[in-house]
């Protein structure tokens, strides 16, 4: 049994509190105290939900010198996340029941956030032929994708769309038009120009946005159940506007922004620090007042990490060689928390439903509020501020953009249904 | 700095200048393959003026070329201010030349040296005279002045400032002491 | 000026100061010894992820004639990416003494990552589409050299604008000194803009009245990749005699090298009275010579 006395409760339902929320038997018993063996002081600090991930990249199998599932979840535990979805893209990509069920196998054991392994959209990630939908939602995938990769074909996306609707699956996309985007490391326009660097024009997103929201229209019409397409890491105004249009046509689509494309813009490249190049890349100041109010009016239903994680060595090549990608599950909440919520005044009851109750609803799991016979998968949240240290990161990769930013809101307890997978307190 | 004193005036600036013109035209038996190269900045003016009472009294033409030795000299990997190259102007071919090189001061040694290998690089000269306004002694090489306006014994701690008209609107060399920090 | 990474926070000031030295180290190349002691002690090594012959030689030519010690790394970034990254290759040349560092990368921004992690001086040899700071230090002094002025003068960049690192260091510097810029290319090789340059697709329109034309070299990937075709090219961007009278009348020709004659400009052009190309060749170990003057001894006074 745990107690946190004089506590703030914040969920999506709204800030409450203070309470003593008492925890036991992997459940919220009261809000009213109790009897426990350990009794901690929760002034000041805030209590939420403990909040998932839809989107990180735990490298495991086959890229474990980027991360691997021990560093990974014990970084989503410190991010303040009880449930990770990890992406397919791994070496072999996870396209099997067997690959599935081995990985929550492993993450199980370990007993940090609990492990939802997303598993390919086609064999291979090679978009050429579908995966066992069915028998990939029996081994636990929560959705298919082939992150990591884009869906050239229509007609296998349309098929998969298709196909996953028979058994309740979202489709997630990277939602980025190859040709058009060719070897774009940056956001195309006077900046990459200016800097010599190749453009990823937002038109690539857009038109890809705009071609799978038709292939979506496709899959409604010839579906008796109801597909559901995912957009990964929006990243552009344009893109958002197509996906607000879909959604009040009634389409059944979701949508994720990033933590990088919410505080982050191209600006930053300047640097010439591959540490910024990601994919799509960071935009301008107008996409990111596009993407808050997408957050703020639900065109944004979640917001995922993208945590891509790679050695330092890769991150150290040029900005042509560099792969893509930005860790950030360890800051992705103090940083909006600080960023979003302290410094623009994001409503902080919206921005955990983002972290919380958005991504479970995508995920078709139950939302979590802080009332009693609540799942105890809980997050404590201490508002004092630290700045980003990524030498002390859990991740493998320890570097950051943000790395020096002083930002309030870190986790410091981590419960997964009423077991302390993470604690940081004196 | 703290001035001191004056070492010369400009009456006694032109008599020292006009010595040194003659001296040289005795020391090389005649103004025959004789030729001037001021050492950047106030050599310069000092050379052309030689070469102009050599002119008044001997009625001939001695050329007069301009000499940078900023890149012979032996403390640019630890100087503190980058020093400002200058041009090298000798328009004239100095094989089998005798040529004397002109500044206002002989201090260490060290611009003299690296004259000497500047010259070095641009020809076979037949000999080389060094003539200089003051002599203040404290050389860290071997090498002397042929032709000295005036010798001045001074403290390491004093800076000896030649003005020149050319450069400065006067002639005047003033002895200043450096005051410690 | 710590490093010369590209133009940007340059003064008029400073890139004159290295045009002035650069015109005392062309008098010492004139010289039966064609050497002066200013760098010695001094090491620079030049490190080149993409090769290029000509600008290595005439960097390494500029630093023996300062009597610097020279050593030379080549190698092709592919072969890097397996294990050792640019840093532990920089660092390895840190460890044995490197004062400067030459940096040539096929990639943008290689050489200001280089400057981050390096103690020594580093000197952008050109990288990717960003800067070749020295080359365009080059056609400066030769514009400089053969117009005594580049004030008010117009001066025409021709050709894959887009991709072309000259191109850029150009338009970020001959402004500076009081040029007027015309970029012309065909809208697939052009960028979206330039500060520092007007931008047009009508090579007539950049040509008028110019005082220079600089002649970029057109890649064949650009063919290959299927963003122009040849013929079009040469039809409507090809610099030829004719379409020169719309110049000024005595118009100069530049071409950083190496041609694809008759491509980009008309073969007997080059050989032409107007030609500043193998001015453009001599002037830049000169250059250079005064590039790593001003970088390596002491501080600006």
């Amino acid at each position: 049994m745990l107690l946190i006395k004089n506590v703030t409760l914040v969920d999506a339902l709204g800030e409450r509190g203070p309470a003593d929320v008492l925890i036991g038997e992997g459940r919220i018993l009261s809000l009213s105290g109790g009897e426990a063996e350990r009794i901690l002081d929760g002034k000041g600090l805030l209590l939420a939900p403990g909040f998932l991930d839809l989107h990180a990249h735990l490298r495991e199998p086959g890229q474990e010198v980027k991360e691997d599932l021990a560093s990974g979840l014990l970084a989503a535990v410190r991010g303040g996340y009880a449930d990770v979805v990890s992406m397919p893209n791994t070496t072999p990509p996870v396209d099997t029941p067997e690959a599935v069920r081995a990985l929550r196998k492993k993450a199980q054991a370990l007993g940090l956030a609990r492990l939802h392994p997303a598993a390919a959209l086609t064999q291979g990630q090679e978009g050429k032929a579908l995966t066992e939908a069915g028998l990939l939602k029996e081994a636990g995938a929560p959705l298919l994708t082939d992150d990591g990769r884009t869906n050239e074909d229509a007609g296998i996306l349309a098929a998969g769309l298709l196909q996953a609707s028979a058994f309740g699956l979202p489709v997630a996309v990277h939602a980025e038009d190859a040709s058009l985007r060719r070897g774009g490391v940056m956001n195309d326009g006077p900046l990459a120009d200016f800097l010599g660097l190749p453009g990823n024009p937002r038109e690539a997103e857009a038109a890809r946005i705009a071609r799978d929201l038709e292939v979506l229209r496709y899959a409604v019409r010839r579906s008796p159940k109801r597909p559901h397409l995912h957009i990964q890491h929006l990243s552009t105004k344009r893109g958002l506007e197509l996906v607000r249009e879909a959604k009040r046509a009634g389409l059944p689509v979701t949508a994720e922004a990033t933590p990088h494309h919410l505080t982050l813009t191209e600006e930053a490249l300047r640097s010439f620090d591959p540490l910024f190049k990601v994919a799509p890349p960071l935009r301008t100041q107008e996409d990111i007042e596009a993407l808050l109010e997408g957050l703020l009016e639900g065109t944004l239903d979640a917001i995922a990490t993208d945590h891509a994680p790679h050695t330092q060595a890769e991150k150290e090549m040029d900005l042509l060689r560099a792969p893509f990608g930005i860790p950030s599950l360890e800051v992705a909440f103090p940083l909006l928390y600080t960023e979003l919520h302290l410094k623009r005044g994001f409503p902080l009851k919206r921005l955990v439903e983002l972290f919380t109750d958005g991504p479970r609803n995508i995920l078709g799991l139950k939302p979590i509020h802080l009332e009693e016979g609540a799942e105890a998968s809980l997050v404590l949240l201490d508002p004092k501020e630290r700045p980003v240290e990524p030498r002390n990161f859990a991740s493998k990769a320890r570097f950051s953009p943000w790395a020096g930013w002083v930002l309030g809101g870190w986790p410091v307890l981590t419960l997964v249904e009423g077991r302390v997978v993470y604690q940081a307190l004196e | 700095m703290r001035f001191k004193a004056e070492l010369l005036n400009a009456e006694e600036m032109r008599r020292a200048l006009h010595r040194i013109a003659h001296e040289i035209v005795e020391a090389n038996k005649g103004v025959e393959g004789l030729a001037l190269v001021g050492i950047h900045t106030r050599g310069i003016p000092l050379a052309e003026r030689i070469a102009r009472y050599i002119r008044e009294f001997e009625g001939k033409e001695v050329p007069v070329g301009m000499l940078d030795i900023t890149l012979y000299r032996d403390d640019l990997s630890e100087i503190g201010i980058r020093p400002q190259v200058r041009q090298t102007r000798i328009p004239f071919d100095i094989t089998g030349k005798a040529l004397v090189l002109v500044d206002d001061v002989l201090y260490t040694g060290r611009t003299a040296r690296a004259a000497l290998d500047a010259l070095m690089d641009l020809g076979r000269p037949r000999r080389i005279y060094l003539a200089v306004l003051v002599d203040r002694g404290h050389r860290e090489l071997p090498i002397r002045a042929d032709f000295v306006g005036k010798n001045v014994p001074t403290a390491r701690s004093e800076v000896v400032k030649v003005r020149l008209q050319e450069v400065d609107g006067e002639d005047r060399v003033e002895l200043w002491e450096r005051e410690e920090a | 000026m710590r490093h010369l990474l590209d133009f940007q926070g340059w003064t008029r000031g400073q890139v004159e100061n290295i045009l002035d030295t650069a015109r005392v180290m062309a008098e010492v190349l004139e010289r039966p010894v064609k050497k002066v002691p200013a760098l010695q002690g001094f090491t620079v090594a030049t490190v080149f992820f993409e090769p290029s012959t000509r600008t290595r030689i005439s960097f390494e030519l500029a630093a023996r004639r300062m009597s610097a010690d020279v050593v030379s790394f080549a190698t092709q970034a592919s072969s890097l990416q397996k294990g050792e990254s640019y840093k532990d290759t920089l660092l390895t040349l840190e460890a044995m003494g490197i004062d400067a560092y030459i940096i040539r990368a096929d990639s943008a921004g290689v050489p200001h990552q280089a400057a981050r992690w390096v103690k020594g001086v580093v000197v952008n040899g050109g990288d990717g589409r960003r800067a070749h700071p020295t080359q365009a230090l080059l056609d400066t002094y030769t514009l400089l050299e053969a117009l005594g002025t580049l004030e008010g003068r117009k001066i025409a960049i021709v050709g894959d604008i887009l991709h072309s690192r000259v191109a850029r260091s150009n338009v970020e510097l001959l402004p500076l000194l009081g040029a007027e810029v015309w970029v012309a290319g065909p809208p697939t090789l052009l960028p979206q803009s330039l500060p520092g340059a007007r931008l047009t697709p009508h090579l007539d329109e950049a040509l008028a009245e110019a005082d220079a034309v600089m002649v970029l070299r057109l890649q064949k990937e650009r063919m290959e990749a299927g963003l122009i075709h040849l013929q079009d090219y040469i039809a409507h961007y090809q610099v030829t005699e004719e379409r020169l009278s719309k110049a000024k009348p005595h118009a100069l020709l530049l071409h950083p090298g190496p041609m694809n004659r008759d491509i980009e400009l008309e073969g007997t052009l080059a050989d032409s009275e107007r030609s500043l190309v193998n001015r453009q060749v001599h002037n830049g170990v000169a250059v250079r010579m005064a590039v790593l003057y001003h970088l390596l001894v002491g501080r600006e006074g």
